[in-house]
């Protein structure tokens, strides 16, 4: 598969937690560069941080050092560049989580269309670009139905299909495949795959999923915060 | 896409419960405003229903509501005949309890000349007093009905007529009878009394005074002229109609008024506490999600509105709902409760204005939450 732009650059980022004896150095001068249309993996025991990368990538997390660029755009270098990060978070990332977490009060349709409605999307749009992902998908018969009601499985297609919604170019998934079983994990493993090509996207995923190694382009394994291999 | 709305229909049976709990609240606030200002309204009826422009008592006193009074009857002539004076009318006023129908009715005994200032103003029922003697006209709220009679001193009273709204400032209805009538009620002894009486050699005297004088002035004359000459007859006070008012609420209602209002203030703090509670939990119940819209991107409006709209949302159905209940109910209650709209605004505003505030802080706690939090398990 041919590897697109850049779109994630992160280069000698560090993560401390603390000072003194109770400092922790949860990343240690990271660097990873992701490409679009890559499927990547963050590999590692507890604690080698994996999720604080996620969360430096995802810009919720301010590192203690480096720089990170993403979708061409410089958003760290020692200081948040941006000051409405979560603007960016809107145009530029989806997040997929490991628990579905769908707003109870939204039904499937909702939960995908809220995203679209945030970023400015025509009402009849955003629902019908909800509807045109839930189908693709294959929930699109449990549009209407709140999210307490639908299985493992079918939430997290409505998270995807929410991660996607805004046809982001950098999709941040944290263990997403926790909740479901080996068969249905690499399903949705190739899903978002499908779509994260057809949206010239990456997807950098947290697991400790064996059984969706596989569906990975590179696995990249995290200890005491180092990246040890890619 | 209404957040707060969605919110709401999503968990609508507690949202309500929630709304039903706040109104009974707000129900009881509205009651005590209620009782208040029917305090303050009953406390008036009875100095305004004569329509007065001037009391006449009796020197050194603040009769004859604050304190007794007593003067002679004829100083009605003496008064109507002073220059500016179009009218007036002899008062007495006396309490006393009554046996009827079972029951024992506590009134408030008016009495006046029939055809001078004194009475009442307007009948709602049946018609005013025509003979000389033993005939009344009841309040509504007495449960008299015309024709009825009932037993007075050692009289029995007919009733020929009902007004509405004639009440002393303890709440017990009025009725009214003729002067000469109040006036043997308030002398005449039991027989067996007299007999004692008699024995002992007391002459008995019938009393000519009665508890004050009311005067209508002509229009265009000076009420303070009269007032002033009133005064100069050592044995005579005089005040206007105003002085009278605000006597009365000084004097005889104002500690239950006080008590009142103290008791509202409570009320309605409680109310507040009651209010920022709810909010700030229903917040809290959301910081999951509210984590959640953060990390996809909603701005602070967002969730500001989402917390500030479901506290208004709140605050305007229990003041409806509380709003509703009172209106229903307060016919019920032993005294009047008098709810102006004026009143149900100010409640509103305060409801506004204590849900803005509380919700002040469950959009400081949740403009905390860390987006971080959405993540993981």
């Amino acid at each position: 598969m041919a590897l697109g732009d850049t779109l994630i650059e992160v280069t000698g980022v560090a993560k401390h937690f603390g000072e003194g004896e109770t400092r922790v150095d949860a990343l240690r001068a990271v660097d990873l560069t992701v490409r679009a249309g890559e499927v990547i993996a963050l590999l590692g025991p507890s604690g080698s941080g994996k999720t604080t990368l996620l969360n430096v990538i995802g810009c919720i997390l301010a590192p203690s050092a480096g720089r990170v660029v993403l979708d061409g755009e410089p958003v760290f270098d020692g200081k948040w560049l941006r000051r409405d990060l979560r603007r960016l978070r809107l145009d530029k990332i989806g997040f997929i989580f490991q628990s579905h977490n769908l707003l109870p009060f939204l039904t499937a349709q909702e939960n995908v269309s809220v995203v679209l409605d945030l970023a400015g999307w025509p009402p009849d749009e955003g629902r019908a670009r909800a509807r045109e992902l839930l189908d693709y998908l294959e929930v699109g018969h449990r549009a209407m139905v709140k999210p307490a009601l639908l299985s493992g499985g079918e939430a997290q297609r409505v998270a995807i299909a929410r991660a996607l919604a805004n046809r982001p170019r950098i999709i941040l998934a944290d263990e997403p495949t926790a909740a479901l079983d080996g068969a249905r994990a690499g399903l949705v493993m190739d899903l978002m795959r499908r779509l994260a090509v057809e949206q010239e996207a990456c997807i950098v995923t947290v697991t400790h999923d064996e059984k969706i190694f596989d569906r990975f382009d590179r696995l990249i394994h995290l200890r005491d915060g180092h990246l040890v291999s890619a | 896409m209404n957040l707060a709305l969605k919110d709401i229909r999503h968990g609508l049976f507690r949202f309500v419960l929630t709304c039903f709990g706040l109104g009974l609240l707000m129900t009881v606030v509205l009651a005590m405003i209620g009782i208040y200002n029917g305090l303050v309204s009953d406390a008036l009826a009875v100095v305004k229903a004569p329509a007065a422009d001037v009391w006449v008592v009796e020197a050194g006193t603040k009769g004859p509501f604050a304190e007794a009074s007593s003067i002679p009857a004829d100083t009605r002539d003496a008064v109507a005949r002073m220059p500016g004076v179009a009218e007036a009318g002899a008062v007495n006023y006396q309490n006393l309890e009554a046996p009827h129908a079972g029951r024992t009715l506590r009134l408030y005994v008016v009495g006046y000349e029939p055809g001078r200032p004194g009475g009442p103003q307007a009948i709602a029922e049946g018609r005013g007093i025509g003979a000389g003697h033993f005939e009344l006209v009841a309040d509504r709220k007495t449960g008299l009905l015309p024709g009825e009679t009932i037993r007075l001193g050692r009289n029995r009273f007919t009733v020929v007529g009902l007004v509405e709204g004639a009440m002393n400032s303890g709440g017990d209805p009025a009725v009214y009878v003729t002067l000469a009538d109040a006036m043997a009620l308030q002398t005449e002894l039991d027989p067996a009394a007299q007999r004692v009486q008699a024995a002992r050699g007391a002459v008995s005297v019938k009393s000519a005074s009665v508890a004050a004088i009311i005067a209508r002035m002509a229009p265009g004359a000076d009420v303070d002229l009269l007032t002033a000459t009133v005064r100069q007859w050592k044995h005579l006070a005089a005040m206007t109609q105003a002085e009278q008012e605000e006597l009365l609420l000084a004097s005889v209602v104002d500690k239950a008024r006080r008590q009142i209002g103290l008791f509202l203030g409570i009320l309605l703090s409680v109310s507040a506490v009651v209010i920022a509670l709810i909010i700030y939990t229903m917040t809290m119940e959301k910081l999951k999600q509210i984590a959640t819209l953060k990390l996809i991107g909603a701005p602070d409006r967002t969730i500001i509105g989402l917390i500030v709209q479901q506290a208004m949302i709140l605050g305007a159905s229990g003041w409806g709902i509380g709003l509703l209940l009172i209106l229903t109910v307060k016919d019920y209650f032993p005294r009047r409760v008098v709810l102006e709209p004026f009143n149900a605004m100010v409640l509103a505003g305060i409801i506004a204005a204590v849900c803005l505030l509380s919700s002040a802080l469950g959009v400081r706690a949740a403009m905390k939450v860390d987006p971080a939090t959405a993540l993981g398990g």
